[in-house]
């Protein structure tokens, strides 16, 4: 019951403290991890959309410088010198290696017609009129083509521009080359899987990804959803890994670059946080768990003992109040007998004084007379003993002071016993002990209480049996340990053997009060006296009296 | 029936126990069936004993008689036996005072001893002791030999 009450209070306070440190830990924990987070996740994004916009401006930097050179062989050569090869040849010379990247050139009269060329194909004479870019470089004068697979079955883009002459136009065309094109593009690839790519307003490549795709093929990213500026979009691809994509327009809004990275990759830095953070969080509660649990249980267990403590002092105040109210009683039900008992003591005497004349000499009945108040006064005398014993547990006056020597006082007891402990083959055993000192106390009540402890050991011995005694000195008290190996003393008695009265003897062998005075001359003395007995092993009680002091004559 | 009543009237004078026969006994009290049995039991050894039930009928029958010895109760309701020790010791510091009580304890011993009792015995008691103790104080303090 006091066990559970006590388990139950360690329960709720461990609960309550775990719930107030954890619920504050664990929130702020996640607090933290959020924020960083977000700004984890800004930071990449500001990173890819950064990467997308430097790369957007090289790549549109590279059309420009393409498209400038074009623009200026146009302005300074005629259409009857570039038609030259020899000239045409030399201008594409002088352009690759100005700028570089462009893999032909060519001349297209207005009729469409190809009139001069100078690169890898089979493309002189080819007529261009009813190829789409044809009318759009008519309509716009400069023009960036898409990528497209034209005359030569083979993906690429040009630029081209349309010059008027007096009387007739003409169309000058580069093929830009798509390897310096996409390494270009590429540059803008970061870590293991991270792409760069270009994709036209309808959502085709327009030049390789990293892994796989072809050019010219669909791409299942919806190029509308990127809006002005640069824009970072988040997707998750087919393996179900999220993608943050960095898009950003080029070429007057034609294509988009997208420059993407596995969001997972650069996360696992913010991974390993969450892992670190977790680790601390999860070692933190285990501290506190610990902590909580260690400290309450402390301080459980010492409520536990002050309590007890409180428990045994009351216990103890308890059992004080009741031997005094007892014994209070005890002498006033003692001299109210006394009384009649000497009355009662004297009439008989007064009888046997009568039985002895002459009148009462011949009498039949005067044997039996005499036996009777024989008996009575054997009564009495039995009476009186408890009286005594009364008394002597009623009394309450200060020990008388003398010097008193325990090991004398243990000798001298158990020379009472002897004979008696001989008869019934007890031996009782006591090495005087020489470290004892002499003491200020009471020879007389001392020796009461040893005596009864003796008598008790040598009645619970019975017959046969070994009573040892051994003493002790500590700094500040003696302690005289009496053992039997008797038939010990049952549980249930134990806690009220200094009770007045109580005694497991046979009624008419023991008052009761042997241990219950022992209990209070000990008290008296300010020492204390304790058992410790085991049924059928036996029984240990241990005086212990203080070292007082005696003082010099 | 035995004659427990000292009749006579002597006037209190110069202590010599050698003129009487008897030894004079004066017993204190409250407990009538007590005093009465004492009596008796006393008489019958020979004694003169004049019986008093409280503190008060005791210093009057001291008044009245020079009596070689008393034995007196502690607790008695009228005047306490302390009490009417004190006078006594006082009044007739050389008469031998046993205190002879129900309520014993060493404290009252003690108390008794210092107001001039000479012995202390506690009830119920053996006769045959009381009877010693009466004879040895009455040797020893009044030479009487006759007892």
């Amino acid at each position: 019951m006091k066990r559970r009450l006590y388990a139950n209070l360690q329960r709720k306070i461990i609960f309550v403290t775990l719930l107030v440190s954890f619920i504050p830990l664990i929130f702020l924990s996640v607090t933290i991890y959020y924020q960083f987070a977000q700004m984890f996740k800004g930071k990449i994004e500001e990173q890819i959309s950064y990467r997308a916009r430097v790369q957007s401006n090289s790549i549109e930097l590279f059309l420009k410088e393409r498209t400038a050179i074009l623009l200026a062989m146009a302005d300074a050569y005629t259409f009857d010198y570039l038609s030259d090869k020899n000239n045409l040849e030399k201008i594409f010379r002088i352009m690759n290696n100005r700028v570089g990247g462009f893999i032909d050139l060519g001349l297209i009269d207005s009729s469409g017609k190809h009139v001069t060329y100078i690169g890898p194909y089979k493309l002189l004479n080819v007529n261009y009129y009813s190829e789409p870019w044809f009318h759009e470089v008519e309509s716009k004068g400069v023009y960036v083509s898409d990528v497209f697979m034209g005359y030569r079955r083979v993906p690429h883009f040009i630029i081209a521009l349309q010059r008027q002459e007096t009387n007739k136009s003409w169309i000058l065309r580069a093929t830009i080359d798509s390897d310096v094109f996409e390494t270009l593009v590429r540059t803008a690839q970061v870590g293991k899987t991270g792409d760069a790519f270009i994709v036209n307003k309808a959502g085709f490549y327009q030049t390789r990804m990293r892994f796989g795709n072809e050019i010219l093929s669909k791409s299942n990213l919806n190029p509308t959803i990127f809006g002005e500026g640069t824009t970072v979009q988040e997707k998750m691809n087919a393996e179900g890994r999220k993608i943050l994509y960095a898009g950003r327009w080029l070429k007057n809004n034609n294509w988009l670059l997208v420059i993407s990275q596995d969001a997972t990759e650069e996360m696992t830095r913010l991974f390993k946080t969450k892992q670190m953070e977790i680790i601390i969080v999860t070692a933190g509660c285990l501290m506190i768990i610990f902590t909580t649990i260690f400290t309450t249980r402390m301080t459980i267990r010492r409520l536990e003992n002050s309590d007890r403590k409180m428990n045994e002092l009351n216990a103890q105040l308890v059992h004080s109040d009741k031997l005094a109210a007892l014994g209070k009683m005890a002498a006033g039900v003692a001299h109210e007998i006394n009384n009649p008992l000497a009355v009662i003591a004297e009439k008989t005497g007064w009888m046997e004084d009568l039985l002895t004349e002459e009148e009462f000499q011949n009498s039949q009945n005067l044997g039996e007379y005499k036996k009777s108040l024989h008996k009575i006064e054997e009564h009495v005398e039995r009476a009186r003993k408890v009286i005594h014993g009364m008394l002597g547990f009623a009394r309450r006056m200060e020990p008388h002071l003398e010097d008193v020597d325990i090991n004398k006082v243990i000798n001298e007891t158990i020379s009472f016993l002897e004979s008696y402990a001989r008869t019934n083959n007890i031996s009782i055993i006591y090495d005087s002990n020489p470290d004892l000192p002499i003491i200020a106390s009471d020879h007389s009540q001392i020796q009461q209480v040893f005596l009864n402890l003796l008598t008790n050991a040598v009645d619970a011995i019975g017959k046969d049996g070994t009573i040892n005694i051994s003493s002790k000195r500590h700094d500040l008290e003696i302690s005289v340990i009496v053992k039997d190996n008797g038939q010990g003393i049952p549980k249930e008695y134990q806690s009220r053997i200094f009770e007045p009265f109580f005694t497991t003897k046979k009624s008419g062998k023991g008052t009761g009060l042997g241990l219950s005075v022992s209990y209070n001359i000990v008290r008296n003395m300010g020492g204390t006296i304790t058992l410790e007995s085991e049924e059928g092993k036996g029984t240990i009680f241990t005086v212990k009296l203080p070292v007082v002091v005696p003082e010099k004559k | 029936m035995v004659n427990t009543k000292a009749e006579d009237t002597e006037i209190v004078g110069a202590k010599s126990n050698n003129k009487h026969n008897r030894i004079r006994l004066l017993l204190v009290d409250d407990e009538k069936d007590f005093v009465n049995v004492i009596a008796k039991r006393l008489s019958k050894r020979n004694f003169e004993v004049t019986k008093a039930f409280s503190g008060p009928e005791a210093l009057r029958a001291i008044r009245k008689t020079d009596f070689d010895i008393a034995i007196i109760d502690l607790k008695m309701e009228e005047m306490d036996g302390i009490e009417v020790l004190k006078i006594l010791s006082k009044m007739v510091p050389e008469l031998p005072v046993i205190v002879l009580t129900g309520h014993g304890s060493e404290a009252a011993s003690e108390e008794a001893m210092q107001y001039g009792a000479i012995e202390y015995l506690a009830k119920p008691c053996d006769f045959e002791e009381l009877f010693n103790r009466i004879k040895e104080i009455c040797v020893k303090t009044g030479g009487v030999t006759n007892v």
